[in-house]
């Protein structure tokens, strides 16, 4: 089973998944970014999709947990890059991705998580 | 000349990296059949939500994967076959929603929703096949 990196840059993971995802895989992922955010107390977590050519019902649901693993860990998801052909797919699917937050591409992924850091600081 | 109608091809599904051998497979022939890259796209995610309905429910099988031709339109076909227990309530099955397993109850509806054909057969006690084609638009 291929495992997917989890590189850190400041206070944000990144994870840009490069690789045709079994289902092992994906509960790997889960498993590792909740230990690592929790022992680098990471506020922010990217999911790069750029290079995923298919999200079935089983991938589109680790967005979902993920975001909800990073949000007892005080930390934000967002899913940056998915490519026009995934999206018409998973509409039709019937995976609304409720409660995933979604960015364009890389830069504004990193610009949502930077200002809701600024918010989360005033708020303090 | 016409070049010779490609396949079927066999995978078999035990594991679940066979799923992405299944998809791999999937996508040359939707590629080689010049489907739009959308089409190919929601023909390899019902591929990919079938094949692992063959191994989580059916507890394992195989799929066959060909081309087909209606007329001059060209299509790909993709078969996937258990001796799983079989569907006791399809239409249950078929709905949204509603998953006996750890899904999402997306697996069965959805794919049928991404293809052109869906065809299920399925007995209680001697397993499923489910058969979908695409067709090149």
């Amino acid at each position: 089973m291929e495992r997917v990196p989890i590189l850190k840059i400041g206070d944000v993971l990144l994870v840009s998944i490069q690789i045709d995802l079994q289902d092992q895989s994906v509960l790997a992922l889960q498993e590792d970014l909740a230990e690592k955010i929790s022992s680098t107390g990471a506020h922010g977590v990217v999911i790069d999709i750029s290079a995923v050519e298919i999200v079935d019902s089983f991938i589109g649901r680790m967005f979902a947990t993920i975001a909800s693993i990073s949000r007892l860990f005080d930390a934000d998801t967002v899913v940056v890059g998915m490519r026009p052909a995934v999206a018409i797919t998973l509409v039709e699917l019937g995976l609304t991705l409720d409660g995933v937050r979604t960015a364009l591409d890389l830069e504004r992924g990193m610009k949502i998580l930077g200002q809701l850091t600024a918010r989360r600081g005033r708020d303090a | 000349m016409p070049s010779p109608t490609q396949g079927p091809e066999r995978v078999p599904i035990t594991g679940d990296d066979d799923v992405v051998r299944v998809r791999q497979l999937v996508r040359a022939y939707a590629q080689r059949m010049k489907l739009s890259l959308v089409d190919q796209t929601k023909l390899v995610t019902a591929a990919s939500e079938l094949a692992r309905n063959t191994l989580v429910y059916g507890g394992g099988g195989f799929a066959l994967v060909e081309e087909v031709h209606d007329g001059p339109r060209p299509g790909v076909r993709a078969s996937f076959h258990d001796d799983g227990p079989g569907i006791a309530d399809l239409d249950l099955a078929l709905a949204d929603g509603w998953s006996s397993g750890q899904g999402l109850g997306l697996g069965l509806s959805g794919a049928r929703r991404l293809v052109d054909k869906f065809d299920l057969d399925t007995e209680v006690g001697r397993g499923t096949v489910v058969t979908v084609v695409k067709w090149k638009r």
